[in-house]
């Protein structure tokens, strides 16, 4: 057979890029540390623009396993660009306050790799094995602030549910191949349309002991695999009642970590998710999608109900995504195996929500990794009087925070607009209404910290004004630019991601177009 | 008329104006100040012209302006979500009434000196939405102008607010989302519902809708908008919300924010599912009567100025939504009226509680006594807009007041009683307040107060002259309003000895 390599091209340079880092800091010792940010920084953008240029048109498969399409390009081209904020935003709290900086960039780098194959795979066990890098990676970077206990105690946390769930998973996939015999999405999808037509006859024939061995294999283990890949991955996004590891990883990590923990691993996740679940799994949207419901219906309510106790910013923001993974999930249950164009709207609709959320929640991020600079702090009353001492941070904050919660102006608005109509146009009336209610609740726990920064004086013995670092400042003006930007005027963001979730349903559209043929 | 691009400024000077004073340093306070000035000048003579312009012989929707934003993608279909801006006889004197309240909000804020440039900023996006809820005509973006409008206020009464802040921010800015929480689920449902795949309301407008869904949807936007107006017994936020605002936030938001509740329920509840109307507005006919009756009562009780003012725009917003109950031309008629009325009423009267309040640093109306003698001309405006409450014939008040009396009078006699005899509770809360402390017995403690500034005598001079043109001639307003109307689905036409026609002269 022969393979493609000019597909994965990228993917090679990045793994390139990530030993280069690593190997120069040895080489050497005595550059001062930053420029191994910067360099890092400008290798990723780099990739993201070169992969955009060079790979958009293409549509092609890599053996069975990865999928060159624009969907791969556009996810490729966004985690780029999430690690490149990130490190530009990690560079001066790197210096500050964490040692051995190029394994830090070089294991952010890991990462995105995984992100990029996760993306773009075809098959469990390589979507399994992208996943597994992107975790390790994740797990050491939670704990690279070696000498604070909360780094550690998150990383162990994590990394110990995060086993777990992979175990979870594992077992999933290896009972849908015990059914199906394939592990590629491409070949599982028609099986599952067989599998799935009598399914409830072949549950009620296993549960009675009929001892009747289906002739076709043991259908309902598809069903079991399904929702054990389901509860995995909901552990990967934190979906209630998966969650617990989130806010202890979140407040361990160092900050920029939590923000790539937050905005990169969420998006890889959501984009596994998003391809395994319309190319494989659709056909059978009507055993799963009441599971998926639930699952985000109790994350939006949880998330949100928890994030209102909360006084630590990063465990507050912990139980903000979480709670923006429920709105994520609302696109997945959006699906719609019987209407294929209401899953592709679904579907572009998850990734316009998934981008401006990312946007968003990288600009909260690089601001409080400003003010944390500086502060050393991160409570939310530490957040007092921020308006007097540093007007630019607050507004970046106050307009991310507006955004999560759905305000318009703000990225958040149109984006939750979007995916709820979404959820609404296929019946699920009760979960889009779920949905708002969550947001509107949401916006009582953002105000109180905007008025933490906007009501009070400053305190303690540092009142001062301070500066921000100027590529971070860069950095956020680019950010909050993002979300004021997707919040007027989404248009063409969305016609690219619509342009791009069509391969998705390609085969999903030929099958139903068989079926409509019997 | 096609003249759809004046619709457009009206989003476009103020926002300009926010942008551009977001490039000002903030040391120059006087150069925001006047930016804000030119801006609302600007919008005001626009307003004015819209309403002179809009052509009542032709009637309906007027100025059509749209956008394509998103469309032809996924679930949206051609026009999907447009930038379509237009207005008809009710719209026309709501821009014009923002326009007026816009402008002597910022005359009055002149003497603002805390974070003067954050201020206008915000100032200009609240005045921004509620044009945009005036004039658009997509639900998209009709929801995000609502939302704009609303949202402001919780950091304009946060930093610039007296009085329990905190505590009336939250609760206004909570309960105004949670009112809209409600208009979201709305809007999707008849999105969804309408299958049509655009927001354009001009679309959803000509789709029937069945009885079965009107029913269920209607009280969405009935009680989500009427959360806004003042509703009973969702009100609660307006007296808190009014008493911790600074002066020109309160006169924007019980002046024009308030009816945006109600003008919500007449675009999106009785344009949109009219078919709900007959279950629902009855309902809302009996709750506008009660938080008349309820509101007048509590004035009555208040010490504080701005919590009987506050109270008192409760109870005239129940005039507002019993006229709308009617369901008849008159009432109906009567209620936009009513919106315009009140609206430069209670801006007025804000204007002039923070006159005082800026100098005597207290709203107790039992400390005050004959400020006539040391204030002539706040005794006199002020006392304006008491007469133009309580109902006086030749002021606005009493020929919107009027119109939902009669109105009422045709369907729910009962509750026509019951809105008069809140109209003679005004007249005991208001006299009392101007007896008390205007005239009566001078308060040596007041020798140094002074009267009241240019700025604010331009401002009351701006909100005065319409309360009396309406009052006097209130024929340009009636012209406008009544065709459109008549054009309502759903709306009953009375005959006989209240035709229009009796009202007006014609």
């Amino acid at each position: 057979m022969d393979l493609e390599y000019q597909l994965i091209i990228p993917e090679f340079v990045m793994a390139g890029l990530a030993v280069v880092i690593i190997a120069a800091a040895l080489a050497l010792r005595n550059v001062d540390q930053k420029w191994f940010g910067y360099a890092t920084a400008i290798g990723l953008a780099v990739i993201a623009i070169v992969t955009a240029v060079a790979y958009w048109d293409t549509n092609d498969d890599f053996g069975t396993v990865l999928a060159v399409d624009h969907f791969t390009v556009l996810f490729r081209v966004f985690f780029l660009g999430i690690a490149f904020f990130t490190v530009l935003a990690a560079v001066q709290f790197a210096g500050d306050r964490l040692k051995n900086h190029a394994e830090f960039y070089g294991l952010i780098v890991f990462a995105t790799l995984g992100m990029m194959l996760l993306a773009a795979s075809r098959e469990l066990l390589t979507a399994y094995l992208s996943l597994e890098l992107l975790s390790f990676s994740f797990y050491i970077l939670v704990g690279f602030n070696k000498l604070n206990p909360f780094s550690n105690e998150g990383s162990l946390k994590y990394m110990l549910l995060g086993a777990f769930s992979s175990a979870l998973m594992l077992y999933g996939i290896s009972l849908i191949y015990g059914v199906t015999g394939t592990t590629t999405y491409s070949a599982i999808g028609p099986d599952v349309v067989e599998g799935t037509r009598n399914i409830a006859e072949q549950l009620a024939s296993f549960a009675g002991g009929s001892g009747g061995v289906d002739p076709d294999g043991a259908r309902p283990g598809l069903l079991i695999g399904l929702v054990l890949i389901t509860a995995g991955l909901g552990f990967k996004v934190s979906a209630v009642p998966f969650h617990q590891w989130t806010p202890d990883a979140y407040q361990g990590a160092p900050l920029p970590i939590t923000a790539f923990l937050s905005a990169g691993g969420k998006a890889a996740a959501f984009a596994f998710f998003l391809r395994l679940f319309s190319e494989a799994f659709l056909p059978a949207a009507a055993e799963w999608v009441w599971f998926v419901a639930i699952l985000a219906a109790v994350t939006m309510i949880v998330g949100n109900l928890m994030a209102l106790q909360q006084t630590n910013f990063k465990r507050l923001m912990a139980y903000s995504s979480i709670s923006q993974v429920g709105y994520l999930l609302v696109g997945i249950v959006a699906l719609d195996a019987a209407n294929i164009s209401q899953s592709q709207d679904a579907a572009s609709a998850l990734v316009l929500h998934l981008i401006g959320y990312v946007t968003t929640n990288i600009a909260v991020f690089a601001a409080i990794i400003a003010f944390y600079n500086r502060t050393g702090r991160d409570d939310i009353v530490d957040l007092r009087g921020l308006a007097e001492r540093q007007p630019f941070l607050a507004f970046a904050i106050a307009a991310a925070l507006f955004s999560l919660a759905g305000m318009p102006l703000f990225a958040g608005f149109a984006t939750k607009f979007i995916i709820f109509q979404a959820a609404f146009n296929n019946g699920f009336l009760w979960l889009g209404a779920i949905g708002v209610t969550a947001s509107f609740v949401s916006l009582y726990y953002y105000l109180m910290v905007i008025k933490q920064m906007y009501l009070y004086e400053p305190e303690g013995s540092d009142r001062e004004r301070f500066h921000v670092s100027r590529p971070l400042a860069g950095a956020l003006v680019v950010l909050v630019a993002g979300v004021l930007f997707i919040g007027l005027y989404p248009t063409p963001l969305f016609d690219v991601i619509h342009s791009s979730t069509e391969g998705l349903f390609e085969q999903a559209a030929a099958l139903s177009a068989a079926v409509m043929g019997q | 008329m096609d003249a759809g691009e004046a619709l457009l400024l009206l989003l476009l000077i103020p926002g300009a104006a926010m942008l551009l004073t977001i490039l000002v340093p903030s040391r120059h306070a006087n150069v925001v100040r006047w930016i804000a000035l030119i801006a609302t000048t600007a919008t005001l003579i626009d307003s004015i012209w819209i309403f002179a312009v809009y052509d009542f012989a032709q009637g309906g929707y007027q100025f059509d302006l749209q956008y394509p934003w998103i469309e032809n993608i996924g679930f949206l279909g051609e026009n999907g979500i447009s930038l379509h801006l237009a207005v008809d006889g009710i719209a026309a004197p709501m821009v014009l009434l923002n326009g007026l309240v816009g402008f002597a909000g910022v005359l009055v804020s002149w003497k603002i000196t805390h974070r003067v440039k954050d201020f206008f900023i915000l100032f200009m996006a609240l005045f921004t939405g509620v044009y945009g809820v005036y004039i658009g005509q997509d639900l998209f973006f009709w929801f995000f102008a609502y939302e704009l409008a609303v949202l402001p206020m919780y950091l304009l009464i946060v930093i610039w607010g007296s009085t329990n802040k905190e505590y009336g921010a939250m609760k206004l800015t909570m309960v105004l989302v949670g009112g809209s929480v409600l208009i979201f689920v709305g809007i999707f449902a008849v999105f969804a519902e309408a299958g049509a795949g655009t927001f354009d309301m001009a679309v959803l407008r000509d789709i029937e809708f069945g009885r079965g869904f009107a029913n269920t949807f209607f009280p969405f936007f009935m009680i989500g908008c009427g959360v806004l107006a003042g509703l009973f017994p969702f009100h609660t936020w307006s007296p808190d919300g009014h008493v911790a605002a600074p002066t020109a936030v309160s006169m924007l938001h019980a002046g024009v924010l308030m009816k945006l509740g109600a003008f919500g329920i007449i675009r999106l509840g009785m344009e949109i599912l009219p078919a709900g109307t007959d279950f629902w507005m009855p309902v809302l006919l009996v709750l506008g009567g009660v938080a008349a009756v309820y509101g007048a009562i509590s004035a009555i009780h208040q010490t504080d100025l701005k919590f009987v003012i506050g109270y008192s725009s409760v109870s005239h917003m129940g005039f507002v939504l019993m006229g709308l109950g009617t369901m008849n031309n008159i009432g109906v008629n009567g209620a936009v009226l009513q919106m315009f009325s009140h609206g430069v009423m209670t801006a007025l009267f804000f204007a002039m509680v923070g006159g005082l309040y800026d100098q005597a640093h207290t709203r107790d109306i039992r400390v005050f006594g004959g400020l006539v003698r040391k204030m002539p001309l706040f005794v006199i405006f002020f006392g304006i807009a008491g007469l133009t409450s309580l109902g006086l014939p030749g002021l606005s008040g009493f020929v919107a007041e009027f119109h939902i009396f009669v109105g009422t009078i045709d369907t729910f006699p009962l509750f026509a009683a019951l809105g008069i005899l809140s109209a003679a509770l005004t007249a005991i809360y208001v006299l009392r307040l101007m007896g008390r402390a205007a005239l009566g017995p001078f308060n040596p403690r007041w020798e140094n107060l002074k009267d009241l500034s240019r700025w604010e005598i331009a401002a009351a001079i701006v909100l005065i002259a319409p309360i009396i043109a309406m009052g006097i001639w209130p024929d340009p307003f009636i012209d406008r309003i009544a065709p459109t109307v008549a054009e309502l689905p759903n709306i009953d036409q009375i005959g006989g000895l209240f035709t229009l026609s009796s009202l007006t002269g014609r």
